[in-house]
């Protein structure tokens, strides 16, 4: 059947809690009510990116974006844009602070400004459907490598297009496939890791619920080139849909003889399966997850012997990200040449960012290396709300760290971000405004690592403890002088006495907020003062009476019943009751609860 | 009695067992199947599995306890997660999670005595465009939907 317009709407797990599988319901309903059914379509898509706005319908080919829809506006949506051809206004994207609405998704400054390669088929196909990925070039490269490619062809050709690991450490993909390759031992096993624990991170869900078949593509790529006979899929739990989508992925592959014995008649067999992880960060790291999957402890074990000499029961193991394996199909497709002129000298190709936290257009981003980071959050995420200031961007979750505004033009980069003290890390990427205070972040991000430390080694263990305990202390109001200096002085204890990444980084987030954002440090030690307003014990809430209008919406929102006064007049805050929630600062309209 | 009790247990047991009979890489697998038949993993489903899988039963322990997602309790009908991850953190989970700690009189990790509900805290569900979020469920609310969540756990309770 030949459509006249798609209507691609996003179903990821963001979009259907925000009720898209109402919303694709009450227009398949609709559409049929205007006799309608056999022009347009409705297709499920993955992640179209715009997270924040779903659910998200895109008109295709024209490519008219809707956002925030809901099942009342339908209808309406329905009968003028598909029956009477005039696309409605009031559901269009408007950039923060402008009035008039972008109809193309094209002329989106968020979309505009990125460049897809791994995501390149997001809200373009129905992820459950095999053909649909086909008619977009999918399985083409597959069958290049297989036909017209040898093993180490394919490998050159990695080499050659400087593709690093995009799970973080950004290790030279190729280089890796390589020593695989090189190993005598058999069989050998293809994993992909798809355990993303860094919270704040939602790269590599996104992937696999909007394309599960770029990344078996390039798994199957992958083995060819390695000689590797069976795969694993690692896809955290917390993930279901993705798990999902995946393992129908894997069916439909199979069916197609695109998994299994003989692929495309050329003697190669490979086949996989789908392994759901059972929460536990440490997972992510490579001898950990391989453990994971024995059935051991999930424990990281010392390196040397490297997976790709000893890994799954002692053979040979190649584990790549989601990410990197999405990329392998295009570079095969296209050609390293192609491919190594995006991005910078060091840093090929282009990175997916989750954009998140105090961001207007929070979301999944896909640039080319070498973009700032101002471009990033300013020109596609559009900023910060609530006319609030910049303060920090997050990378690389709990390995990471933090970047203050004054490195803003510094260029995303492998080693640019390191040298900053941050990393790439996997994709998360933490907008956060003048109301976050630095240490909590540390603390937060310490008391993360301190309980998913698996408790191998000592420095982890108790280090990461003593620095979490320090923190606490200080956003607690009891910091001592000579707290920083003690963190600064185990923070290399722990990375020099880790095994693994886990312990090695798990400082940054420390280290990088002392090094840019050491006043506040002092504040809460020195003047026992939180500048950002956020730490409990440092802070009290009060009423401007110039600014408050007696609305009363403090003293409804208020749990402890510390708020009272006249209606009409101004309220005070009973500072013997307060628990310090913020309830109230959040709710007043007029900026008139102050928090000292 | 006891012998009875035991008959039971293995009759469920035995399919979950049959699906993974010869394979390798699967005891993780094996026990979240175990998991979703039990609800959680009572000592003597433990044992029972260790004995077919022929593992010490300490090894089972070793595994499981290592992961958040397997419990050795029995958990509420419905399970209720505040997401920590980072982006929540920033736009207000320890308040969301102080709340319903309050509403429902237990600590994150815990379950009521009446075993309706489980509260818990979950690193990150991924949904972090919307923060902050909770999940009822396994199903993610935003926002918005969390304004109706203390009169949904008041109906829970009724009687």
């Amino acid at each position: 059947m030949v459509y006249r317009t798609n209507a691609m709407i996003c179903t990821c797990t963001n979009c259907i809690s925000n009720g898209a599988l109402q919303v694709k319901d009450a227009l398949e309903k609709e559409i049929k009510k205007q006799h309608l059914e056999n022009d347009v379509r409705v297709v499920p898509t993955g992640a179209s990116g715009l997270c924040v706005k779903g659910p998200i319908l895109v008109v295709q080919p024209e490519g008219i974006f809707y956002q925030l829809l809901t099942v009342e506006a339908v209808p309406h949506l329905v009968e003028e844009h598909f029956l009477k051809g005039r696309p409605v206004k009031s559901l269009m994207y408007v950039p923060p602070g402008e009035e008039a609405p972008i109809p193309n998704i094209r002329d989106i400054p968020f979309f505009k400004n990125q460049r897809l390669i791994a995501l390149r088929n997001r809200g373009l196909i129905d992820p459950d459907e095999i053909e649909e990925y086909i008619a977009r070039d999918g399985y083409r490269a597959l069958a290049k490598a297989l036909t017209s490619m040898t093993p180490e062809k394919v490998i050159a050709e990695i080499k050659a297009s400087g593709l690093r690991g995009r799970g973080g450490a950004g290790f030279p993909t190729g280089q890796k496939w390589e020593f695989c390759r090189a190993s005598p031992e058999t069989p050998k096993y293809i994993i992909c890791n798809a355990d993303e624990g860094d919270p704040g991170a939602f790269m590599d869900r996104s992937v696999l619920e909007a394309d599960p078949h770029s990344v078996l593509e390039g798994m199957t790529i992958g083995a060819y080139a390695m000689g590797g006979t069976q795969g694993y899929m690692y896809v955290r739990a917390e993930y279901p849909l993705a798990i999902k989508r995946m393992k129908r992925a894997v069916e439909q592959a199979r069916d197609y003889g695109l998994l299994g014995k003989d692929i495309f008649g050329t003697g190669f067999d490979f086949d996989l399966d789908v392994f759901q992880g059972a929460g536990a960060f440490v997972c992510g790291e490579e001898t950990s997850l391989i453990a994971s999957i024995e059935g051991q402890p999930p424990e990281p074990r010392m390196r040397p012997p490297f997976p790709a000499q000893s890994g799954l029961w002692g053979k040979p193991t190649n584990i790549n990200n989601v990410e990197t394996w999405a990329n392998v199909p295009v570079i095969i497709n296209w050609g390293a040449e192609w491919f190594s002129q995006i991005g910078t000298d060091t840093s090929k190709g282009t990175k997916v960012f989750s954009l998140a936290g105090n961001i207007n257009n929070a979301g999944l981003v896909e640039v080319p290396m070498g973009i700032t980071l101002r471009q990033i959050v300013y020109d596609i995420g559009g900023g910060i709300p609530n006319r609030k200031s910049f303060k920090a961007v997050q990378t690389g979750g709990p390995s990471g760290g933090f970047i203050p505004s004054d490195l803003l033009d510094l260029s995303v980069d492998y080693d640019r971000l390191q040298e900053a003290g941050a990393i790439m890390g996997s994709g998360g990427m933490i907008v956060v405004d003048e109301e976050t205070c630095m240490v909590d972040m540390a603390k937060y991000f310490l008391e993360f690592t301190t309980s998913e430390s698996c408790g191998r080694c000592n420095a982890c263990r108790e280090g990461l403890q003593a620095m979490y305990q320090i923190l606490t202390n200080i956003c607690a109001g009891q910091g001592k002088d000579d707290d920083i200096e003690l963190l600064e002085e185990l923070a290399p204890a722990v990375k020099d006495g880790s095994l693994c990444a886990l312990g090695r980084t798990a400082p940054n987030p420390v280290l990088t907020t002392l090094r840019y954002f050491r006043d506040e440090y002092e504040a809460h030690i020195k003047e026992q003062r939180c500048p950002a307003g956020v730490c409990k014990a440092l802070i009290a809430y009060s009423i401007d009476p110039e600014k408050c209008k007696g609305c009363m919406l403090c003293v409804k929102n208020c749990p402890q019943g510390a708020i009272s006064g006249e209606k009409g007049q101004p309220q005070t805050i009973d500072q013997e009751k307060c628990i310090k929630c913020g309830a109230c600062h959040e709710v007043c309209k007029f900026e008139a609860v102050t928090v000292r | 009695m006891a012998d009875e009790n035991q008959g039971e247990l293995t009759a469920r047991l035995t399919p979950i067992l049959d699906r993974y009979e010869g394979r390798r890489g699967v005891l993780v697998s094996l026990l979240q199947d175990v998991q979703a038949e039990f609800g959680f993993l009572e000592e003597k489903v433990m044992s029972t599995v260790a004995e077919a899988l022929k593992l010490p039963l300490s090894h089972l322990y070793g595994v499981t306890s290592f992961y958040s997602q397997f419990y050795f309790k029995p958990r509420g009908k419905h399970i209720v997660r505040v997401c920590t991850g980072t982006a929540c953190h920033i736009r207000g989970a320890p308040a969301i999670q102080a709340r319903l700690e309050d509403e429902l009189g237990i600590c994150a990790g815990e379950t009521t005595e009446d075993l309706v509900f489980t509260l818990e805290t979950v690193n990150c569900v991924g949904c972090c465009a919307l923060a902050p979020v909770v999940t009822v469920n396994d199903r993610v609310l935003n926002r918005r939907e969390q304004r109706k969540l203390s009169g949904w756990i008041r109906e829970q309770r009724a009687p």
